[in-house]
């Protein structure tokens, strides 16, 4: 019992340092991505000691720093408590919402098998939509709170943002959950072994079935985490900053780290639902297995080990991929935004949940 | 430990449910009753209910409460001032009260003490699932959950009616 907790314990912690550290990596690398769109360098002014060639490093230290010395500031006529827990409870629910990811298959320590995801729920995809739908509580509260017009307009915008885009997500969730028969990640992920068929030596990874609803995950994922194309909510050339424009220091930091947070909780669920999560191509739990016939047997350590690379790898990867995304696109306007989610993604969306449902139908009759 | 784990959202529970009634501004108020929402799931979660638990969340305090909050928001809303005398409403609500009362205090007499009943009970295996509660619903339930979701139909329909009716 006691043995147990203490494992679930180091799980959770162990995820949690992973994702704070991505996410702290992640500003630095949207810095980066932005300058190399925008042809320049970047992101090389943070010197210590006068040392400006370890970049990342500075940059890494140069950011909390300067945030965490900075006045903190509540402006008159705002409601303290609230907008003292605004930022708190935007950040938690990012936070926790990785609980139920899978970053690998099993780990085996002596005759004990682990199982590499924080906590194995039967409603575990449900989790990610309960946890992403209080997200929206941050933006309203900080928006509500602050006792400024740019702020409501922007709590407002992402409010109706959010809702709207969280019924394409959710259906374009409700396909692979047909698709794969179970609501838990790792389930899913498991499914996503072997080949295709054995004439065509393809990964048997989600994309390959579902490609629009991965689409729609990405779009509607990218809305929910309130980032270019869908800033509408920050705005900053009409909302000065939106829901956050009063907030300042680690407050401010805790709506940043949200974002880049959301951007992985995103990422992670694109990498686990569609591109086998953990799997690496011909990677059994005893070693590689090629279609030729011809095997590789690695130890069950090494396996694991590989499989929380890969599974770290495609992270990084759609995480780099929206930032891109975010550097290339202009804004929508709010009549675009909520046109595409309504009349574009949510039709499609179901329209996708049919034709899933009838392919389901044929083949098992 | 599970005792004790239930007693302290169960307080907590009641304190958020009490802060709906008491504050006086109506954002504080509907925050209060997400808070309470969210403790009802908790209070599901010890049933073993773990797919109500997270519908719960999902519906009321991810969707409806914030469609509440919004519009609090778009109507800015200021603080309330209190009513005072009102004879009529103090009476009707202190019998509501205790009704209510009465019937929870008959409740925790009867189950409390059947067999299985209360906080000792055990659940079958595989209760609250997922499966179990989808199986329940498409067999047994399927007429109330066909004529509820009829109903919701009926309710987008007329709302659409009402946004699209043209102001003279």
């Amino acid at each position: 019992m006691g043995l147990e907790i203490g494992i679930a314990a180091v799980k959770a912690v162990v995820v949690l340092l992973m994702l704070l550290n991505l996410a702290g990596l992640l500003g630095w690398i949207e810095r980066k991505g932005s300058a190399l769109i925008q042809d320049r360098i970047g992101a090389n002014r943070a010197a210590v000691f006068g040392f400006a060639g370890a970049g990342l490093v500075n940059t890494l230290m140069a950011d909390p720093l300067k945030f965490i010395t900075k006045e903190d500031v509540v402006p008159a006529g705002a409601d303290r408590f609230l907008h003292f827990i605004a930022p708190c409870v935007s950040l938690f629910p990012a936070l926790v919402t990785f609980a139920v990811i899978p970053f690998g298959d099993v780990l085996e320590v002596g005759g004990r098998v682990i199982n590499l995801q924080v906590a194995s729920l039967n409603v575990g995809i449900l989790y990610v939509l309960a946890m992403v739908s209080l997200g929206v509580y941050g933006v309203v509260l900080g928006g509500w709170a602050s006792n400024n017009r740019w702020s409501l307009l922007g709590g407002i915008r992402g409010s109706a943002q959010m809702i709207s885009y969280e019924i394409a997500v959710g259906l374009s969730i409700v396909a692979m959950v047909m698709t794969y028969g179970s609501l838990d990640l790792q389930v899913m992920a498991r499914a996503q072994g072997g080949v295709l068929s054995p004439w065509l030596p393809l990964p048997a990874w989600g994309i390959f079935y579902q490609p629009l609803a991965f689409l729609i995950l990405l779009c509607g994922g990218m809305a929910e985490s309130k980032r270019v194309p869908f800033d509408l909510p920050e705005a900053e050339s009409e909302l000065v900053s939106g829901y956050f424009t009063e907030y300042s220091g680690v407050k401010h930091l805790m709506f940043f780290m949200t974002d880049f947070v959301e951007v992985i909780i995103v990422s992670g669920l694109l990498t686990t639902m569609f591109f086998g999560g953990w799997q690496v191509p011909f990677l059994a739990r005893d070693g590689f297995h090629f279609p030729g016939g011809s095997a590789v047997l690695l130890p069950q350590l090494a396996v694991a080990l590989l499989q929380v690379i890969s599974f770290t790898v495609k992270v990084v990867f759609f995480c780099w991929l929206q930032i891109m995304i975010r550097w290339t696109l202009p804004r929508f306007r709010y009549d675009q935004l909520m046109r595409l989610g309504w009349k574009g993604l949510l039709p499609l969306a179901l329209a996708n949940v049919v034709l899933t449902g009838a392919v389901i139908l044929a083949v098992h009759t | 430990m599970s005792l004790a784990l239930f007693l302290g959202f169960a307080v907590l529970l009641v304190l958020s449910a009490l802060g709906v009634v008491v504050q006086r501004n109506p954002v504080r108020s509907a925050l209060s009753l997400v808070a309470t929402l969210f403790l009802l799931a908790v209070t599901f979660l010890f049933l073993d209910a773990h797919l109500v638990a997270l519908l719960q969340i999902i519906v009321y305090a991810g969707a409806i409460m914030v469609l509440f909050l919004f519009v609090i928001m778009l109507l800015n809303l200021q603080a309330e001032p209190r009513e005072a005398g009102r004879w009529g409403l103090k009476l009707f609500g202190t019998l509501a009260a205790s009704l209510f009362a009465l019937e929870l205090i008959e409740l925790a007499r009867t189950k409390g003490a059947a067999p299985g009943g209360g906080m000792a009970g055990a659940v079958a295996e595989g209760f609250g699932t997922t499966e179990a509660l989808g199986e329940r619903l498409f067999t047994h339930f399927l007429l109330p959950f066909e004529i509820t979701s009829v109903l919701l139909l009926v309710a987008i329909v007329g709302a659409v009616v009402l946004a699209k009716r043209k102001v003279t």
